[in-house]
């Protein structure tokens, strides 16, 4: 009798590991040599990318979409700018704890929102965040609907606190990165992805489904918390409209359904493509959004696992290899 | 009070427009559309555009519209929505939402975001006096009287034609339907032109109640899902009752303060949402 | 000597990767009720979805009349007279009885079969024809699944499974029924589960097994350990006892 074994990894995702840790390096390094405005539009794009990657393991591997995300985004800012503006405390340091708040405040708004499943779940999500939206659009300590500036970060010389937050935004896309990635790999991600498979028979297996869809639900939101914290440090100015705005849930759908939702590297992939359109079409304003809506509309239903995932099976490419396939 | 009530009827008629296509869609093929709003704005557009090129007035550019709305919700489910029907809830989704910036951008671009209207030749100012020292607007009574119409409509339509059964049995079991020799692709693009009939008429009202411009979509989308959900899915009567609810609660909320209106009408949906999730008058489906 | 109304030639069937047919031979002679029976899993449904056009077939490889209908849709293949009782009854929960009848005249031919004549056959639809169709008795859903099929005036009725979830006693009075149809010249096709109902009421039957027809003949000819045998793929000839597979 034979034993099989189970072979996590491939020789292309071992090169992609090094290679990555190698861009990370040289990333890293920028301050001392990039120009500032490169490192703003890194920010800003590691920022799309966070909240991409959240929206993808919401979507595609706990099998809920949702078009009301950034409530989480702009409550990570506002807590953030809270945090910083009334208690004092280092915005940098804000982040990760308007994350935490973000991923608190997610369970209360799952005994709603998990009311609804499918397409109203996802419009659902959507007024939950109209809600938050016209909340801190009538809260005057914050501005109300003017919004209001972060002021804690006031003191710092312009060029120390753009690197710093070009730092804190590396290690927000690696953290990201990392934490999406072993969490598929392990025994909860496995079962992760037999629920959305199918989930009555994930049931029957002992599997927790409504659990595990919590945990991913309040995992998305740290991680649209961490996302939305980071961009208002960038931007040091808030508003409830660019807080709360549903564009940010638009591009992160772009992004994943170009890069291929449901695998680790489609919004990697999506991330890149959005990056170069951005940079050479949005000049064009109205029309390059047309365009992105339209990409978006024929990639949904000309290549259904996205471009990466079509590339995928054409040449049978994985850099995160989450599946496991037997050798004998 | 009773003034309050009856503005939040008339404004429940408008909802109720704007929520009967959505309702039709989701039942017949379980698509959720959220450029819903969107093609209303667009309704709207096409509306504002011919009374001025065409020189019509409002009744005939609602002639006219009317029918074309049919011909491109039917062109548009055959066309670009088919391919995405299934158990996945996600390409509708992605789709719809791509239509939905698709067509604000288009508008943007040609129509400029200044809010335009349609001119309604007095009707939007004229008043209708009743009883008891009040007076109703007389086209938020049209629309009131519109939206009971086309509820009506839509209900007998389903209980008591044979497109209503092919409409009910398709959307019970696929499979079987065709077994019975259903083209389901025909069904569904037959309730989406009606849908988008409903949806022709909603967007002229919203041109001549208001000014419309291209980003309004959304916020229309919202009131027409809120309106569905409070009354219970599958049941036209249902989305009728939720959007008076819908209506009635933001009239008291604009009552108590100009800016929570909306947010009023939020809280309701999400309050029914917690109490009674499957809303007021559901028609139990599995 | 009847003529073959419908036949199918080694007819192969998928899902996706997954074969579910290897070459089914079958043939249907005018008037006569065949029967086919198996274990789960055997095949006998994806057979008659061929058969019906929900499972994709080459054109050729099912012909009703000579005519290939192999692949083609649902509709068409009503039109030209085949109808099915799917298993499970399916019936539709938002139509009643009388809408689940008239469902099945959507694609009708000329016929003898119209909702009078049904509730002739079965009295108790009459009485509940605007409740809603799920409402019903297993045996009387049974009864409305028959009906539906009936509506559309077929040549060819096929019925799959139409004892599953019933008690002996209704089990019997559906398949009394049988009769009247096949008197007035229905071919007739049951898929049964049940090998004793099975061969009490067609006049022949396939055994499939995995896909493949292992056993065929005349009802009253075959023995018990020839259709365990087929049934089961086993060469050990176990005795059958009365009423269990």
């Amino acid at each position: 009798m034979t034993t099989a074994h189970v072979i996590r990894g491939t020789a292309a995702s071992q090169a992609a590991l090094w290679l990555g840790i190698a861009l990370a390096a040289l990333a890293a390094s920028m301050p001392w040599w990039a120009e500032s405005s490169w490192m703003r539009e890194f920010v800003e794009i590691a920022c799309y990318f966070i909240f991409a990657m959240m929206w993808n393991l919401l979507a595609g591997y706990g099998g809920m979409v949702s078009i009301g995300q950034q409530a989480f985004f702009g409550l990570g800012g506002y807590v953030m700018l809270m945090l910083g503006n009334f208690a004092g405390i280092n915005p940098f340091v804000a982040i990760p704890l308007a994350a935490l708040v973000a991923a608190a405040v997610a369970v209360p708004v799952s005994w709603v929102a998990f009311r609804l499943q499918g397409g109203y779940f996802a419009i659902g999500t959507w007024v939950i965040a109209e809600v938050f939206r016209l909340g801190f659009a009538n809260m005057s300590a914050v501005g109300g609907g003017s919004g209001t500036s972060l002021t804690a970060l006031r003191g710092i010389e312009k060029a120390t606190r753009e690197s710093l937050t070009f730092w804190t935004a590396l290690v927000c896309v690696v953290a990201s990165v990392a934490l999406v990635y072993l969490f598929l790999r392990s025994k909860q991600g496995l079962a992760l992805l037999a629920i959305r498979d199918n989930e009555v028979a994930a049931e029957s297996q002992g599997i927790g489904v409504q659990r595990m869809k919590l945990a991913v639900y309040v995992v998305a939101a740290f991680g649209g918390g961490l996302a939305g914290a980071l961009y208002f440090v960038g931007n040091l100015r808030i508003s409830p409209d660019a807080a709360f705005s549903v564009n940010w849930t638009a591009f992160a759908i772009f992004m994943v359904i170009i890069g291929g939702i449901g695998r680790i590297e489609g919004p990697i992939v999506g991330a890149l493509i959005f990056w170069a359109l951005n940079k050479f079409f949005s000049d064009y304003g109205t029309w390059y959004l047309l365009g992105l809506g339209l990409l978006a509309i024929v990639v949904t239903i000309f290549f259904k696992r996205g471009l990466w995932g079509w590339a995928q099976q054409k040449w049978g490419w994985s850099l995160f290899p989450t599946h496991r396939h037997l050798s004998d | 009070m009773i003034e309050t009530l009856l503005q939040g009827l008339l404004l429940g008629g408008l909802y109720c427009l704007f929520a009967l296509g959505q309702s039709l869609m989701f039942g017949v093929m379980r698509l959720t559309n959220t450029a819903q709003g969107d093609f209303i704005v667009l309704a709207s557009y096409g509306a504002i555009s011919a009374t001025t090129l065409l020189a019509v007035n409002p009744t005939v550019a609602g002639l006219v519209l009317v029918p074309v709305a049919f011909a491109f919700g039917y062109a548009l489910q055959r066309f670009v929505l088919s391919g995405t029907l299934g158990r996945d809830p996600l390409p509708s989704l992605v789709v719809t939402f791509g239509l939905s910036i698709v067509i604000q951008n288009a508008l943007l671009e040609v129509f400029s975001a200044d809010p335009r209207s349609i001119e309604s030749g007095g009707l939007a100012t004229h008043s209708i006096a009743l009883p008891g020292d009040l007076a109703v607007g007389a086209l938020p009574l049209l629309i009131f009287a519109t939206a009971v119409v086309c509820t009506a409509a839509l209900q007998w339509l389903f209980s008591h034609t044979s497109l209503g059964r092919a409409f009910r049995a398709v959307s019970d079991d696929r499979e079987i339907a065709e077994l019975m020799g259903l083209d389901s692709q025909r069904i569904f693009a037959l309730a989406t032109g009606i849908a988008f009939m409903v949806i022709a008429l909603a967007g002229l009202f919203q041109g001549l109640r208001t000014t419309v411009s291209p980003a309004d979509g959304p916020l229309l989308l919202l009131f027409a899902f809120e309106a569905v959900i409070i009354g219970g899915m599958g049941s036209f009567w249902g989305t009728f009752v939720g959007a008076m609810v819908l209506g009635i609660t933001q009239q008291i909320g604009f009552r108590i303060d100009p800016g929570w209106g909306i947010w009023f009408g939020h809280l309701v949906f999400l309050a029914v949402l917690v109490v009674r999730p499957q809303g007021l008058f559901p028609k139990t489906r599995g | 000597m009847s003529s073959t109304l419908l036949r199918a030639q080694q007819l192969t069937a998928f899902y996706g990767d997954a074969q579910a047919l290897f070459g089914i031979d079958f043939e249907l002679h005018a008037g006569e009720t065949v029967a086919i029976i198996g274990a789960n899993g055997a095949g006998k449904s994806s057979f008659l979805k061929c058969l019906t056009g929900l499972l994709r077939a080459p054109r050729e490889a099912i012909s009703l009349d000579g005519q290939g209908i192999g692949g083609l849709p649902p509709g068409h293949i009503v039109k030209r007279g085949v109808a099915m009782v799917p298993e499970g009854r399916r019936l539709f929960p938002s139509l009643s009885v009388q809408e689940n009848l008239q469902m099945g005249a959507f694609a009708r031919r000329p016929g003898p079969w119209t909702l009078e004549r049904l509730f002739k056959m079965f009295p108790i639809l009459e009485r509940k024809r605007h409740d809603p169709g799920t409402s019903l008795s297993g045996g009387q859903q049974q009864m409305v699944a028959i009906g539906r099929a009936l509506m559309s005036n077929p040549r060819v009725l096929l019925c799959d499974e139409l004892s599953l979830g019933l008690a002996p006693i209704v089990i019997k009075e559906i398949y009394d029924a049988l009769p009247t149809l096949t008197g007035e010249g229905m071919s007739v096709v049951v898929v049964e589960q049940d090998v004793t109902v099975a061969q009490r009421v067609s006049q022949r039957v396939y055994c499939f097994q995995e896909g493949r027809v292992a056993l065929q003949g005349r009802s009253d000819a075959l023995t018990r350990e020839q259709i365990s045998e087929a049934y089961f793929g086993l060469g050990s000839g176990l005795s059958l006892s009365e009423g269990h597979p």
